[in-house]
């Protein structure tokens, strides 16, 4: 009787732990989507399209022209920035950096940072600026291009930009950090200033890792 | 009953003499301006020299050089307010940036800001009254 009882009960704490135990978990998809229906073999199917970052061609701090050949097959985490910021880019790329310490080498992941001083930050600025950051390879690539480009190109990532002399350093944007996955999708948006939220960055990086192995 | 409460009463005197023992060094006034500082640190030091001061790579120096601010005190209420450039030292790394100032901070806030970062960072004991701060800026360069 007791036997039964207690495998009874180990039967209960089985089944809660694997009850529990939820399948991997999987980064959302961000942006817009639509669907269009294509016929294969005669039949119709309904396939979801998703918001993808555009093609893109902006100068790096090598002086070289930077594409999106540059991220195939990679994660990339895309922020906007400037040299001379007096406001929140410092925190948000210490920030940044403690992500691209944690994944230097690897090459599956890489890091873009747009420059919204298109006046000021040259590439050798940026080169600079990436040498005293302490970033010493081309995982983390910083980029300038014409204002019209770089700008459009934050309104794609959904990361609000603005040109403005009321603000301290001259140009108003939100610190966000932008997962984009091998297919160009958004994955993820976190508040590059804000502890919790760069955790969370870290956390899900390694959720995207297991998607793309 | 009597023994109850003699243990009571010893284990209070035992509490509030932990509390004390750990209690820093630092005045009374030291404790307060370095207080009202750490609010003025994170609003408009914070983002560059970092939560503990520890600057960021050879962009931001670290506020950790207690040398530097022993070497340098008349001066730090002028980097202040009017910000700085050129070659410096800090910890034995050269640096060789520019920081804007913080131009419309008040004497005192200085003093608070400064208490602050020399006492948190550095290995400072004493507080920058408002006069001192009063007397370094009008001798800024
Ligand atoms: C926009 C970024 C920025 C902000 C904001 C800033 N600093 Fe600085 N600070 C710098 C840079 C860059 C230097 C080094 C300048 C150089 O190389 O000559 C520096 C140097 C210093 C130094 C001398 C060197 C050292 O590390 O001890 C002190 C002291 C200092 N800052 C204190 C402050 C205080 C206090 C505040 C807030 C009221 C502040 N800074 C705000 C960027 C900044």
């Amino acid at each position: 009787m007791n036997r039964l009882l207690g495998s009874a009960l180990f039967a209960v704490l089985l089944s809660g732990v694997f009850a529990c135990s939820s399948p991997e978990r999987k980064l959302p998809i961000y942006g817009e989507r639509s669907t269009v229906e294509k016929e294969v073999d005669g039949k119709v199917q309904v396939d979801t399209v998703y918001q993808t970052i555009p093609d893109f061609a902006f100068l790096n701090q090598d002086s070289v022209l930077l594409t999106q050949d540059f991220f195939k097959d990679k994660i990339y985490v895309a922020n906007f920035f400037f040299t001379h910021c007096p406001s929140i880019c410092p925190t948000m790329q210490r920030n940044l950096l403690k992500a691209y310490e944690k994944y230097k080498g690897n090459p599956k992941i890489a890091f873009l940072s747009h420059s919204i001083d298109f006046k000021y930050d040259q590439p050798y600025i940026l080169k600079d600026y990436a040498n005293k950051l302490g970033v010493d390879n081309d995982q983390w690539q910083f980029v300038t291009g014409t204002k019209q480009a770089i700008y459009g190109m934050a309104d794609k990532y959904l990361v609000y930009t603005k040109e403005d002399a009321s603000v301290p350093g001259g140009y108003d944007h939100s610190g966000y950090l932008v997962i984009i996955d091998p297919e160009k999708r958004m994955r993820g948006a976190y508040d590059g200033t804000n502890q919790e939220q760069v955790d969370k960055l870290l956390e899900d990086l390694d959720v995207i890792l297991k998607e793309y192995q | 009953m009597l023994i109850r409460s003699t243990l009571y009463i010893s284990s209070i005197i035992g509490a509030l003499y932990l509390l004390f023992s750990c209690q820093s060094d630092l005045s009374i006034k030291t404790m307060q301006y370095a207080t009202n500082g750490q609010k003025l640190y994170v609003t408009h030091c914070q983002n560059c020299h970092g939560a503990q001061g520890e600057g960021l790579g050879q962009l931001y120096p670290p506020l950790t050089d207690d040398q530097f601010f022993t070497q340098h005190r008349e001066q730090l209420a002028c980097i202040v307010k009017n910000g700085m450039a050129g070659e410096i030292t800090v910890n034995g790394k050269t640096y060789n940036q520019q920081m804007p100032g913080v131009p419309q901070m008040s004497a005192i806030d200085i003093a608070y800001v400064l208490t602050y970062v020399t006492t948190t960072f550095g290995k400072s004991k004493t507080h920058f009254s408002q006069e001192e701060i009063e007397a370094f800026l009008a001798k800024c360069k």
